[in-house]
């Protein structure tokens, strides 16, 4: 049987008809065609899901669908702003160096956005802490932590 | 020194801003109309005969369109020992083994599909020790493959690999000192964020499209042809198409039973059909770097003069054979070449067994190789009693040696590598307190000028311009993430007198690419680079050879600068490159400017010996790291990372930075925490919670120091950088954790558990 649920998704109000077993991850990628969203693991384990629910990032492979009702979701397709503008985070990725393959990049922008509403300026344990839980085999981190860094400085 | 406007610039990665935006599309995120989903059912158990395969209930399943098994399909055999086949029949020989495939309307059914398929296994004896498989009486995994003398089924491969240079037992006997030790390494898998994944279609004439992220395209496309030979399907065309690849590593140098079993359903269905590994199966269904069991000896004179290297190696190569069981092959390169060692033998065998088969990975041997190398040679300074860095530099490669493999040495910035590790890390303030604290150092020597594995190293670029100026690059190259790109983008830019702007690179089909040998060795930018850089000087003469005729300038003294081609000799003498463009397409007998060059580096084949000059030029390098290890609970903490590495030149400083650090975290996992665990054939630890990788907490910080050589035969005199980053990683901190507790962990992961065994030992001792 399918339910109804209805949120906010990048700015704009949506109301959709889905199974209720299904995550926000599958519902974003498969149901709305939103694939910046990536799927790593599908088990919690890899952070490359991440988007932002109510401002905080979470892992949306293992989020349940039904749970997002009357919340706000953020996936990478919203950090670009109508005219084509990146957000400073993304600007500060791409001119770091922070990005290889880029498979775990929108979910670390993300992480990376969630840290900085909350602690404009934070410390360089708290970058990292706060992108623990995106895993990336490109890079080791340095440049992810430093474009971070950076943004933050801006 | 020439002053460069786009070579030695940070300029970002060409894909990063699709990247960022969430824009970039990955095999995961592609769909096709009428797509359908294959799924496949692995074995159950390591060796086994199969009985039956009973696939009634899963063909009764609504959105079932296809069950396939190894015995409604045509005989395909594939690997680099043609050993491989898609879906197995008569036997299983190892848990990944593929027994049966379904394609459905969608992965949910596909599932329910592969659970109803009742498979009857009668047990064989498995074997999972390859010193055991080796013996008389093992079990065999493949009974038709025989070897030896004799001719008799043995499990042990038909590639002898034997490099002899010089007479190690004279040199042996001429050693004041020797060291002789055994090591151990394990599987470690790629760990690609993006799992594997093709979607293969066939058009109404039969012919291939497959979607993959392979980094051997021309080399896959020969493989799908042979298959579809195969099938029947003689004469028909492959096309290959690669998608935003998430990562790769080595693990997309071979074609997979996957991807067979993917174009098997799509004939079967004629519909395009799409294969995409869950993590688990990209654990345990995948081919990780090979484990190895190393014996080796050397030896020194009292002032610490290398005199010989003897290293003997069992490799497990698995139920199945692909590029793994080659590595030997880049091993004998540090084995034979790492310092000055006048006498080497080097013998390596891979033996079959019931476990999972490997391939390429980063590193492609060398890691495994130097880690027994460079840990010895720490062993060996100090039964000389001589410091590790003056040993180390007393060895040291330098420029015009030959090499016992006849490599020959060019450019060679190792002893600086050396010099700079050691100061940045205060070495002779720091060394041999043994309190806990320590440091240690390892170096490598990998190919950094193409390696000439085939017959051919090439790589073909060809580059046209428009209308309006924009230079169009269509190499045979792969970006996987490295960069490989904006690296050739800077290049021909660089070459033409552009804008890094107005180039784009083209990279992604087989109908439209030049041809290429692959993602490998380090080569790329080396090859791909040097391949680009010629194809440009040709657009470039002919550019100047249409601007001439409107300007009215001989070509000499024609220059091309920020879109305008202008006279050096009259200022007054100029054009913007597009109307000279135009000129040339719109005039009667018009021309149209493009060009293409076949690169094929200068390097040679190794002979039966193995020996040759394997690459053009070679890359050197030098980590050095202090650690602090905490005796009761027997963790390492990394304090500081220092990666030197001659790199030729730096085309692009900040995406170069990327790889030595993607590769120096890479090397950390492999030194001290990942390992595939294998228990009776079983991958059991398929998921990031059991096989853990470095986190962004864990990575310590890592200093990335480049020495430029400038290497004549180089782009711009760049040498390959992909691989080396992890190579001397694991040495570099096993010697750093002998010097501060004085126990020396010979196999790895060194996991607190064996740092601690090991200082109980110690004391009982
Ligand atoms: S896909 Fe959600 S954490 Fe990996
Ligand atoms: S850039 Fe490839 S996983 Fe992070």
């Amino acid at each position: 049987m399918k339910q109804t649920v209805q949120f906010k998704l990048n700015g704009e109000s949506i109301q959709i008809e889905v199974e209720p077993h299904l995550s926000l991850l599958q519902v974003i990628r498969e149901k709305l065609e939103l694939t910046g969203t990536k799927e790593g693991c599908g088990m919690g384990e890899c952070g490359a899901c991440t988007v932002l629910v109510d401002g905080k990032a979470i892992n949306s492979c293992l989020f349940p669908i039904l749970e997002v009702e009357g919340k706000s979701v953020t996936t990478i397709e919203g950090l670009i702003e109508a005219d084509g503008t990146l957000h400073p985070l993304q600007r500060s990725f791409v001119e770091n160096g922070a990005v290889q393959c880029g498979f775990c990049t929108p979910g670390m922008v993300l992480s990376a956005k969630a840290l900085l509403d909350q602690h404009p300026k934070p410390t360089e344990k708290q970058i990292r802490l706060a992108i623990s839980g995106n895993l990336c085999r490109c890079t080791g981190y340095i440049q992810i932590i430093r474009a971070i860094q950076a943004a933050s400085e801006q | 020194m020439t002053e460069f406007i786009n070579v030695g610039k940070r300029i970002p990665k060409s894909d990063a801003q699709e990247k960022v935006t969430g824009k970039a599309i990955y095999i995961q995120d592609l769909k096709i109309p009428g797509m359908l989903w294959g799924k496949i059912l692995y074995s159950h158990h390591p060796h086994a005969r199969i009985l039956n395969i009973d696939t009634s209930e899963a063909e009764k399943l609504p959105g079932v369109k296809a069950v396939l098994t190894g015995y409604n399909i045509p005989t395909i055999k594939f690997g680099f020992y043609k050993d491989n086949t898609p879906l197995k029949s008569n036997k299983v020989c190892s848990y990944r083994d593929e027994v049966a495939a379904v394609a459905a309307i969608d992965p949910d059914i596909a599932e329910e599909a592969i659970n109803l398929i009742k498979v009857e296994y009668e047990l064989l004896p498995p074997v999972f020790d390859p010193e055991e498989a080796m013996k008389e009486g093992a079990p065999l995994i493949h009974e038709d493959h025989l070897g030896g003398k004799e001719k008799k089924p043995t499990n042990i491969l038909n590639i002898p690999w034997k490099l002899v240079a010089g007479d190690v037992e004279e040199g042996r006997k001429n050693s004041d000192y020797v060291a002789e030790n055994r090591f151990k390494v394990t599987w470690v898998t790629h760990c690609c964020m993006g799992t594997s994944g093709c979607i293969a279609q066939f058009d109404p004439r039969d012919n291939l499209t497959i979607y993959s992220n392979t980094q051997i395209p021309s080399l896959a496309q020969r493989d799908f042809t042979e298959a579809l030979s195969a099938m029947g399907l003689q004469g028909k065309k492959v096309r290959l198409i690669k998608a935003t690849i998430g990562g790769a590593f080595g693990s997309k140098l071979d074609t997979y039973p996957y991807e067979y079993i993917a174009i098997l359903l799509a004939h079967r269905t004629r519909k395009p059909v799409k294969i995409i590994f869950s993590r688990e199966e990209e654990f345990f269904a995948t081919s990780p770097r090979q484990a190895a069991i190393i014996d080796i000896a050397q030896g020194c004179k009292k002032d610490g003069t290398l005199t010989f290297r003897d290293v003997r190696m069992v490799l497990d190569n698995g139920a199945y054979t692909s590029w793994g069981a080659t590595t030997p092959s880049v091993m004998m390169m540090p084995i034979s070449s790492l310092y000055k060692v006048p006498h080497v033998r080097y013998v390596a065998k891979c033996v079959y067994t019931n476990n999972t088969y490997s391939q390429a990975f980063r590193g492609y041997g060398n890691p495994q190789a130097t880690f027994a190398i460079e840990s010895q040679i720490d062993s060996l300074a100090e039964m000389a009693g001589i410091d590790p860095l003056d040993f180390r530099l007393r060895n040291a490669n330098t420029p015009g040696e030959v090499t016992p493999q006849r490599f020959k040495v060019g450019t060679c910035g190792l002893r600086e590598c050396i010099d700079a590790v050691a100061q940045r890390l205060d070495w002779r303030q720091n060394r041999g307190k043994r309190d806990g604290r320590g440091v240690g150092m390892a170096s490598l020597i990998h190919v950094g000028g193409g390696a000439r594995v085939y017959k051919s190293d090439g790589c073909g670029t060809i580059i046209k311009v428009d209308d309006f100026g924009t230079v169009n690059v269509i190499t045979g190259a792969t970006d996987m993430g490295q960069g490989a790109d904006t690296v050739i983008a800077q290049i021909v830019a660089e070459e033409l007198g552009v804008r890094i702007q107005d180039v784009v690179v083209t990279h992604t089909d087989t109908d439209i690419c030049p041809w290429d040998v692959g993602a490998h060795a380090s080569r790329t930018t080396f090859v791909a680079g040097n391949s680009a850089k010629m194809a440009a000087k040709k657009v470039k003469e002919q550019l100047l050879e249409v601007a001439s005729r409107s300007l009215g300038e001989v070509p000499e003294n024609l220059e091309i600068r920020d879109r305008m081609v202008f006279s050096k000799i009259d200022p007054e003498k100029k054009s913007p490159l597009g109307k000279v463009l135009r000129a040339a397409h719109y005039t009667t007998g018009g021309k149209m400017v493009m060009a293409e060059y076949f690169y094929d580096p200068p390097n040679e084949n190794l002979d039966k010996e193995f020996k040759g000059n394997l690459s053009v030029t070679y890359a050197y390098g030098t980590h050095g790291v202090e650690v602090e290890v905490d005796k009761t609970t027997g963790q390492v903490n990394i304090l500081k990372y220092i990666a030197a590495h001659d790199v030729g030149r730096a085309v692009n400083p900040m995406l170069l930075e990327g790889q030595v650090y993607g590769g120096a975290a890479m090397g950390i996992g492999y030194a001290l925490m990942e390992q595939l665990v294998l228990n009776n054939g079983k991958v059991i630890n398929p998921d990031f919670r059991d096989y853990k990788i470095l986190t962004a907490s864990d990575i310590p910080t890592i200093e990335a120091i480049t020495i430029e050589t400038d290497d004549p035969f180089g782009p711009f005199g760049a040498k390959g950088i992909g691989e080396p980053g992890l190579v001397p990683t694991a040495p570099a901190i096993a010697n750093a954790i002998y010097d501060a507790i004085g126990v020396r962990i010979k196999d790895l992961p060194i996991t607190p558990e064996k740092i601690l065994a090991a200082l109980k030992g110690k004391d009982s001792k």
